[in-house]
């Protein structure tokens, strides 16, 4: 058994439509640690998350899950790794015709043949752990958008994934819950021995919890390290990012003509 | 959502509901009598004219129908039509010197074949052919037929609105 | 100039390529059916939602076009002293044509679009991607029972709607216009056959049972997951759907013109 659950070698990666997201990128993923991956948006980053499970194949290099290529998998071993992963999208993804319950016994339901009463037991384990154990009849419609993230966190940790990855968990959610994913994704990946990789621009709440840092830009890592490493990091590109500064190698102003030139343009016609 | 046992017991009435609705098609609409081919034999009859007659024409005795017409075939021979009728079983003792003729149904209806029973001891078997056959009327000639009487009847001058066709 | 021809031929081959993408999926679902111990309720389930609930309109419309069908006929065959013909004229135009027709459109606008917006809502809510990060076919736990659950209905539902446009007949015929209703259901059984009309109706049926949830189901998984896609999805799978439909009649109705 592998040290790093996830292995990511000299990967380039390009859309269908010539676009390059990915160029020549190594990453490693320890096993029981919390990694997070940032960078500005659209770098790609929920990209590498589809990359690592399986849902895109790489232009070129490996992308091992676990010790298994998992690009190269059929379906059904490509399945079976699947199970052993749980995957937290932005919007929640809850089925919107099922109830609380019912959504975190999904994948219970589906991959496995146990009781209703052992199903039952688990499901309010679940829910339980992101401490919505009294929300398990509500319908996806009546939660909030932080409640239906922490729904889909029990559910994506229903078969007791090895590995779990969050994709823009802190995007968008008030003090309070951000306070408590926060705290929930660290007693998690604690209490359960999971693996866990973040995918955020957050930079407080990500540095927060993080063991290791990669920084994405411009299709390579920009910076990599623990937290304290990073914030102390003397890169211009770095710093701009986890300071949040306006302007910097990342500039300001899109390119543009001269502004003389822009103006007088108009003053002719 | 509905319970998933109320919901199959509404898909399967549902299905009920199709089904008899294909039964009253099938009963009321199109008059099937019976889902299985019955029993049955073929009989043969040769005609010079057949007129419009049809594969699936009914056969009838005294206008009750008794079979259809199966095959129609010309006879490369002497170019006779040669007509394959399918008579069903309980039908089995017509006198094998019965006649058929092709009649109309109304006025202009489709044809359909008649049979008229005769008087022989000997019933028509599965094989059997029909000797005594009469063609279809075909209404041109009727019609040439009629000109050329009148035209007789009334002088010399008719050979030319003969109007058959031949 | 140049570019105008580039331009079509790029049109061209999208649509080839949509087309050749619909094919895929066609054959996937085929070969995927619902696994029988999970899968069987999933289609009940279809099944109810496209079937069943499509009921009222499709029972509504076929008694208001069998009862129209029977007015409009009764004062034209009238004027040929013809209206005993009233039966044969109403049962075979709804069995050969009207029936699986009409039905299969009621079908596409009602149950297909649902289907559709139903599909394409779902991957833009990234409902179908957690799926298959869940190890759960989407394909086999969504869009397979949606098709077979249409395919299954559809000659269900036509049969219903030849039922009852023929009973909409009679009300008009028999009981307001005053026919006789010895006559209506004889004529109407030596004119139609079985075999050649109702069957054949039938058939026609599942083929555009086929083309329409088909259509639907394409059109829902290929959506652009924004509001306006989802839009675009629902209107294009209705509208594909009916002229596949017509154009189906036309290609069935020459074939089975033999029999006629």
């Amino acid at each position: 058994m592998s040290e790093n659950l996830v292995e990511i070698s000299k990967m380039s990666f390009q859309h269908e439509n010539g676009r390059t997201v990915f160029k020549d990128v190594d990453i490693t993923i320890p096993r029981g640690k919390i990694t997070a991956v940032m960078g500005p948006s659209g770098t790609g980053k929920t990209t590498l998350l589809r990359l690592i499970g399986g849902q895109l194949t790489p232009t070129q290099g490996k992308v091992l899950v676990d010790g298994q290529l998992i690009h190269k998998l059929n379906r059904n071993d490509l399945y079976q790794l699947r199970k052993r992963m749980g995957m937290l999208f932005q919007s929640g993804g809850l089925f919107t015709h099922l109830s609380v319950y019912e959504n975190v016994a999904f994948p219970l339901r589906e991959h496995t043949r146990l009781s209703e009463s052992m199903i039952h037991t688990l499901v309010l384990m679940k829910l339980q752990m992101v401490g919505l154990r009294g929300a398990a009849h509500l319908m996806p419609t009546e939660l909030s958008g932080g409640m239906a993230r922490r729904v889909a966190l029990a559910r994506a940790i229903g078969l007791d994934p090895k590995l779990i990855m969050y994709d823009e968990p802190f995007t968008g959610q008030d003090p309070i819950s951000l306070g408590v994913l926060v705290k929930l994704i660290r007693t998690l990946n604690d209490a359960l021995g999971l693996t866990s990789i973040i995918v955020s621009h957050d930079v407080k709440e990500t540095l927060s919890i993080a063991d290791y840092v990669y920084i994405i830009s411009d299709r390579q890592i920009i910076g990599q390290g623990t937290p304290e490493s990073i914030s102390q990091n003397s890169s211009l590109q770095l710093q701009q990012f986890i300071q949040g500064l306006p302007d910097g190698p990342v500039p300001f102003d899109y390119p543009a003509p001269l502004l003389q030139q822009d103006f007088l343009e108009r003053t002719d016609k | 959502m509905l319970s998933q046992r109320f919901i199959e017991s509404l898909v399967g009435l549902f299905l009920i509901f199709a089904l008899i609705a294909l039964s009253v098609l099938a009963f009321k609409v199109s008059g099937l009598t019976s889902l299985f081919p019955s029993a049955s034999y073929d009989v043969t009859a040769n005609f010079d004219e057949i007129g419009g007659l049809k594969v699936r024409a009914p056969v009838k005795i005294g206008g009750v129908q008794i079979g259809e017409v199966s095959k129609i075939m010309l006879d490369p021979v002497t170019f006779k039509a040669v007509v394959t009728l399918h008579i069903e079983k309980q039908y089995n003792d017509i006198p094998d010197d019965s006649s058929v003729t092709i009649l109309t149904a109304g006025l202009l209806g489709d044809n359909y074949v008649a049979v008229t029973p005769m008087y022989s001891k000997t019933a028509l078997k599965s094989g059997s052919q029909i000797l005594y056959t009469n063609s279809a009327m075909v209404l041109e000639k009727l019609i040439g037929q009629l000109i050329y009487k009148i035209g007789n009847g009334s002088g010399d001058k008719s050979s030319d609105k003969h109007q058959g066709s031949e | 100039m140049i570019s105008r021809l580039a331009a079509v031929g790029a049109w061209g081959i999208d649509n080839l390529r949509d087309i050749g993408k619909a094919g895929i999926l066609f054959y996937r679902v085929l070969i995927s059916p619902p696994n029988i111990r999970k899968g069987f309720p999933l289609v009940m389930q279809q099944i109810y939602v496209e079937g069943v609930l499509s009921l009222l309109i499709i029972v509504v419309s076929s008694l208001f076009i069998g009862m129209v069908l029977a007015l409009q006929g009764y004062h034209t065959l009238a004027k040929f002293g013809a209206s005993q013909e009233l039966g044969p004229l109403v049962a075979l135009s709804v069995a050969r044509e009207l029936g699986p027709v009409v039905t299969a459109i009621l079908f596409a606008g009602r149950a297909g679009s649902a289907v559709t917006a139903e599909i394409a809502l779902m991957k833009a809510t990234e409902q179908l991607s957690s799926m298959e990060m869940m190890a759960v076919d989407p394909l086999r736990r969504v869009i397979s029972p949606r098709f077979w659950g249409g395919f299954i209905s559809m000659p269900l539902l036509t049969m219903i709607f030849n039922a009852t446009a023929i009973y909409g007949a009679y009300l008009v015929g028999v009981k307001w216009l005053g026919l006789d209703a010895g006559v209506f259901w004889s004529n109407m059984q030596s004119s139609v056959e079985f075999q050649a009309d109702i069957i054949n109706g039938i058939w026609k049926s599942v083929v555009f049972g086929m083309a329409v949830t088909l259509i639907a189901v394409v059109q829902g998984y290929s959506a652009e997951p924004t509001s306006a896609g989802i839009a675009t999805a629902t209107t294009r799978s209705v509208v594909y759907s009916s002229l596949a439909v017509l154009g189906l009649d036309f290609v069935l109705t020459a074939m089975m013109i033999g029999s006629w």
